[in-house]
This record gives structure tokens, C-alpha cells and sequence, in this order.
């Protein structure tokens, strides 16, 4: 049913986009199935780790059959896969997770917003809303990027499918502040809203969707270990008892990781 | 080729489980293994209500393996009853039910609604859990409170029950000799190993209940040690698990002493694991002239 497998990957490339920021590009069997918002398992070859790390689709080539991840060197794990070159093989699980509900973008004005390395999933995401036809399409898409500083990265890319906006904290691009100050400032134009990055942004998204009445549809993130929803390692509350797990605990991993911010209890 | 074993009169055409909490009840892993290959599948520890388990962070990779401290979340039985055996009637394999309680009388509840379920073929009674507060992990380190409980489930229990027991105790021997000597039909270890680790530029446990399981490859000898220990002490089969993740690690658990083992984090790595354990077990008789796996069971 879902096409879920653990495969060699190719390396296609590898380039570093911003200091700590690297982009890699691999050739995967699964590429067509990608819904954006979907992520991969990438396992280190280190004999001495165990867990698949979860890391965003960032892009998709379907044509290629190729997969593009942009990730942050965070530990051993990322450190390793930093290495790869073009032609070496990696060990990937995917695709895991939901992906966000684009249908619910038809004749809205979407926003994607991303905090970050929140922001590489909603590339893919703006480029599936821009290519939406007829009836499906958004009435307009909008970006807003927030980031630390002017270090900035795929911000330029976004301009292709979305009007963007751009937040730093220390105010050297953009609107000084987070995403939430570049929204009010530059008053953009949102009637549902696509969102990943760290807790608190999410959470300032969603009292600002439920101060606009607007829905909006949160990435979540969490420590996992078997990435397919059988461990209940990485799950988040919610208000309501959910199908699954029958107790406030919906697992980020398969429920996930995107959710309706209305369903969570943050 | 016999690769079938005998654990109180059921038969599983092979010695391999999965180790319950890494495998759910079979369904998340059926994309990528056809469960009739496996000799059980062991269910994720049910209870006679539905746990909400610990807060998040609940896992944490350590080297050569992992801790969790999931809390034992799980929807209850009667919804495991409605939902997970039903998912599991198709399937040609034998179905183990892990229990889990805090009291006594939450064991036996859960013991007693599963009596009549046609789908289940054992009970493995979780008393060996570390990551829940409330006394449970009491029953598995003393031996005079192993004896009791092990005594009221079996009074009450139609199926035969497995007592799964914790390393984290100081004699192994000594608690498998009680789970025997109160009617248990057969025992399965190691549970977990405590363990906890700590982010040092946080200055904070990395998991929220502080402490954890340890499992994965790192545990490996310390429950390949075990499993010899305490099937030298007692009769009954013994079922081996601990950082099992390929075929040869199988292998040295049944000359160690097991009837049968169980695959657990290792399926979160290479989520084929169980499956290719199976073929690799099988290939390795062939190679080695083996007729019968009880020919290996506790050669060493
Ligand atoms: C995420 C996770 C959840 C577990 N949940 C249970 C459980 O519900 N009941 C139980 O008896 N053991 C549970 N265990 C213990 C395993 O069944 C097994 O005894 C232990 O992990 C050692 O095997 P391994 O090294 O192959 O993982 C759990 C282990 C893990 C890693």
C-alpha cells in the first residue's frame, strides 16, 4: 500500500549551501511517490549508530528519480553523511510520513512558512502549490523565511513559485524579528498557511491562524527511532483521543509529521 | 531440514521472534516483511486500560544501540482485542501477547479478556518494564514477588505464559528458577538494560523520565550470558533476545541455551531484519550440515 522501502541511494551531489548547511542530491526509487512534507531516514554507516536520521524532502526530480535533502550538520550522524560524494551510496528508508494537504490551498491565498531548517520542505511544497491547475490552484502563494541572519539559504529559489518574505533576528535582511513579525509587517495576504520549523515559531503560527480564523497545517518534529510508527518513540499531543493510539498521542512519524494545528495540543 | 521449535506444545515452524515493542502488532512492519515467515510475532505490551506512556524526548541513540523510555503507551486491550488480533487472524504465524500492569489485579484483567481470544497462542507477561514508575519492574527483580504473580496468572491464564525477566537484577538464575518454580511454561530475556544519558551542552537528561532502556548491539554479551545462565538453572524453554540483528547473533543465543529468540531494535535499522534472519539461519544449517536446530540448542 504505502511503498515504503530501505534502499541504496545514490549520491548524485553534494555541495555545502551555507556554513553548517549542506545540499545533496540522491537517486532514489521512490521519487514519483513524494508527497512534499515527506521525509527520509538516512542512515549512517557508522557501525556504531543504530537509528535512521529523519531528514526532509526538500525537492523533488521526478524525471531523475532523484530525491534533494538540505540538512544541517548536527551530529556524528549528519556529520558523516557530509562526507558523501557523487557516485558513493547512502542507506535511506522512505518515504515516511504524511505531507502536507495541498487540496486545501485550492482557491486560497497559501502561505509556506518556514523557520530555519524548517524552511527545505516547503520548496518542494510552493512548487507542487504553483504547478496546482484549474479549480486546485491557490488564488496566490506567498513565502516567509525566517532565519538567524543574513546567512540566509533557498530563500532565492522560493521566488520561482511564491512571493517571498524573508525575517531575520538580527534584522541584517528583511523584516528584524520572526516570521510572525515579517507577516504583520509586510500584512500578507493568507488564508491557509503551510509551516515547519522549530516549536516556538509553530506555536506562534498557530495562535496567529486562530487569532485570523485561518487553518494552518504544522510540520512537527521529534527524537525517533524506527521512523514507520511501530515504536511510539516520537509522538505529540493532541486534544482529541486519536484512531490510533486511543490516548492524546498521535505519532509524528506515520499520524505526521504534518498536522492540523487545531488538532494539537501545544 | 527442521528449523521448527516446541514452546509448551505450540509449534513455530522457526526459532525467530520479534521482540515486543519494536514490531507493534505486525502491521507497520508488513510493508516491508511477510509476517508468515516468522515463527511469532510479540506484540507491543498491552494493559487492561490505555497508557498514555511518558513524555517526549521518549528515545535517544547510544553507542552500539539505543534507550527508550516509551512508557508502555498502549490503547488497552479491548481495543488491541477489536483491532490488532483481528489484523493478525490472516496471518500464518504463531501470535504472543505481551501483558503489561501496575497491580496484580491489571495483569490478570487483561489475562482473563484475552482467555478466549482464539488469534493469541501465548502470553509473554511484561513484569521487567524499567521505564514505568508505578512498582511493575518489582515483580521482576524479586524473586519471592516474580513467584507470586507468575503463580495468580497462571491460575487464571487458558494459554501458556512466558515470564519475561529483567537483567537488572542480581541473580538471573535465581529468577528464573522462580518463574519455574511457580508453573511459568517458559521464560524470555533480557527486558532492557537501565541506562541514562545525559546532554552535556544542555546540562540536561536527554530523555524526559531521566532514565532508559538500553538496547541494540552493545547489549549483546551481557544478555548472550544471561540466556546460557539461566537456561543451565531451570527446564523450561528459555527465549533469547538482546541485540540480536543478524543471523549469527540468532545462532549464539541457541547454542547459549535458547529454544527461541526475538528480534528487537534491530528492526528499527534494517527493517528486513526479521525475515533475513529466517533465510540466514536456514543457509547456515545447510552449510553446516545441520538437520535439526535442536541439534545447536545449548551446545556449548
Ligand atoms: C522501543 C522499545 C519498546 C519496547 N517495548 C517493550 C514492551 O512493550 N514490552 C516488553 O516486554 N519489552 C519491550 N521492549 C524490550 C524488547 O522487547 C527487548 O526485550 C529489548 O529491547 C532487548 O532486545 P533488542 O536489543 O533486540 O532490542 C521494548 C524495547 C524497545 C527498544
Amino acid at each position: 500500500m504505502s511503498g515504503k522501502m530501505k534502499c541504496e541511494a545514490k549520491v548524485l551531489s553534494q555541495e555545502l549551501l551555507s556554513e553548517g548547511i549542506y545540499d545533496l542530491w540522491l537517486q532514489v526509487p521512490f521519487a514519483k511517490d513524494v508527497v512534499p512534507g515527506q521525509f527520509v531516514g538516512v542512515f549512517p554507516l557508522n557501525k556504531a549508530t543504530l537509528l535512521p536520521r529523519p531528514i526532509s524532502i526538500c525537492e523533488v526530480d521526478t524525471n531523475g528519480s532523484a530525491i534533494r535533502l538540505v540538512y544541517r550538520v548536527v551530529g556524528s550522524g549528519t556529520a558523516e553523511f557530509a562526507l558523501y560524494q557523487p557516485g558513493d551510496y547512502m542507506m535511506v528508508l522512505g518515504p515516511l510520513g504524511n505531507g502536507f494537504p495541498l487540496d486545501k490551498a485550492a482557491g486560497k491565498r497559501a502561505v509556506v512558512i518556514g523557520g530555519g531548517i524548517g524552511v527545505p520542505p516547503l520548496l518542494e511544497t510552493a512548487k507542487r502549490l504553483s504547478k496546482a491547475q484549474g479549480s486546485k490552484a491557490p488564488a496566490k502563494i506567498s513565502a516567509v523565511m525566517g532565519y538567524r541572519n543574513s546567512d540566509t539559504f533557498l530563500d532565492d529559489e522560493f521566488t520561482n513559485f511564491a512571493e517571498v518574505y524573508v525575517a531575520t533576528e538580527d534584522g541584517s535582511l528583511g523584516t528584524k524579528g520572526n516570521v510572525i513579525d515579517a507577516m504583520k509587517e509586510q500584512d500578507v495576504p493568507c488564508d491557509v498557511i503551510f509551516a515547519c520549523g522549530p516549536m516556538p515559531m509553530l506555536r506562534g503560527i498557530k495562535a496567529y491562524a486562530q487569532e485570523k480564523g485561518i487553518k494552518a497545517y504544522l510540520s512537527l518534529e521529534e527524537r525517533m527511532a524506527c521512523g514507520v510508527g511501530a515504536c511510539l518513540g516520537c509522538v505529540c499531543k493532541t486534544k482529541e483521543v486519536d484512531e490510533h493510539s486511543h490516548v492524546k498521542n498521535a505519532r509524528i512519524c506515520t499520524d505526521g509529521p504534518v498536522f492540523d494545528a487545531d488538532d494539537l495540543d501545544m | 531440514m527442521n528449523t521448527s521449535v516446541e514452546i509448551a506444545g505450540v509449534k513455530l515452524k522457526n526459532p525467530v521472534m520479534t521482540a515486543s515493542g519494536t514490531f507493534g502488532s505486525g502491521m507497520e512492519y508488513s510493508d516491508f516483511v511477510d509476517l508468515n515467515r516468522l515463527g511469532a510475532v510479540v506484540t507491543k505490551g498491552v494493559a487492561n486500560i490505555p497508557w498514555e506512556g511518558n513524555p517526549v524526548p521518549r528515545v535517544a541513540e547510544v553507542y552500539g544501540g539505543m534507550l527508550n523510555a516509551i512508557g508502555l503507551q498502549n490503547p488497552g486491550v479491548e481495543v488491541f482485542a477489536k483491532r490488532d488480533l483481528k489484523f493478525l487472524e490472516g496471518f500464518d504465524t504463531k501470535v504472543i501477547v505481551n501483558v503489561c500492569g501496575k497491580t496484580v489485579e491489571d495483569y490478570l484483567e487483561v489475562v482473563e479478556r484475552l482467555s478466549d481470544e482464539k488469534r493469541v497462542d501465548m502470553l509473554e507477561i511484561n513484569v521487567s518494564c524499567p521505564n514505568v514508575k508505578e512498582g511493575a519492574i518489582a515483580f521482576g527483580q524479586k524473586a519471592d514477588a516474580l513467584f507470586d504473580i507468575t503463580k495468580k496468572i497462571k491460575e487464571k491464564a487458558k494459554q501458556p505464559v512466558i515470564m519475561k525477566l529483567s537483567p537488572n537484577v542480581t541473580s538471573i538464575s535465581e529468577m528464573a528458577k522462580a518463574a519455574e518454580a511457580a508453573g511459568a511454561d517458559a521464560i524470555s530475556l533480557i527486558n532492557t538494560i537501565t541506562g541514562m544519558k545525559i546532554d552535556i551542552y544542555k546540562k540536561k537528561f536527554v530523555l524526559a523520565n531521566r532514565t532508559g532502556g538500553m538496547s541494540g548491539p552493545a547489549i549483546k554479551p551481557v544478555a548472550v550470558r544471561m540466556v546460557y545462565e539461566a537456561s543451565h538453572a531451570v527446564k523450561i524453554p528459555v527465549i533469547g533476545m538482546g541485540g540480536i540483528s543478524n543471523y549469527e547473533d540468532a545462532v549464539e543465543f541457541i547454542m547459549a541455551g535458547a529454544t527461541a529468540i526475538a528480534v528487537g531494535a534491530a528492526n528499527f535499522h534494517n527493517p528486513y531484519a526479521t525475515a533475513e534472519i529466517v533465510e540466514g539461519i536456514e543457509r547456515y544449517m545447510t552449510e553446516q550440515g545441520i538437520g535439526d536446530i535442536g541439534e545447536i540448542r545449548g551446545i556449548v
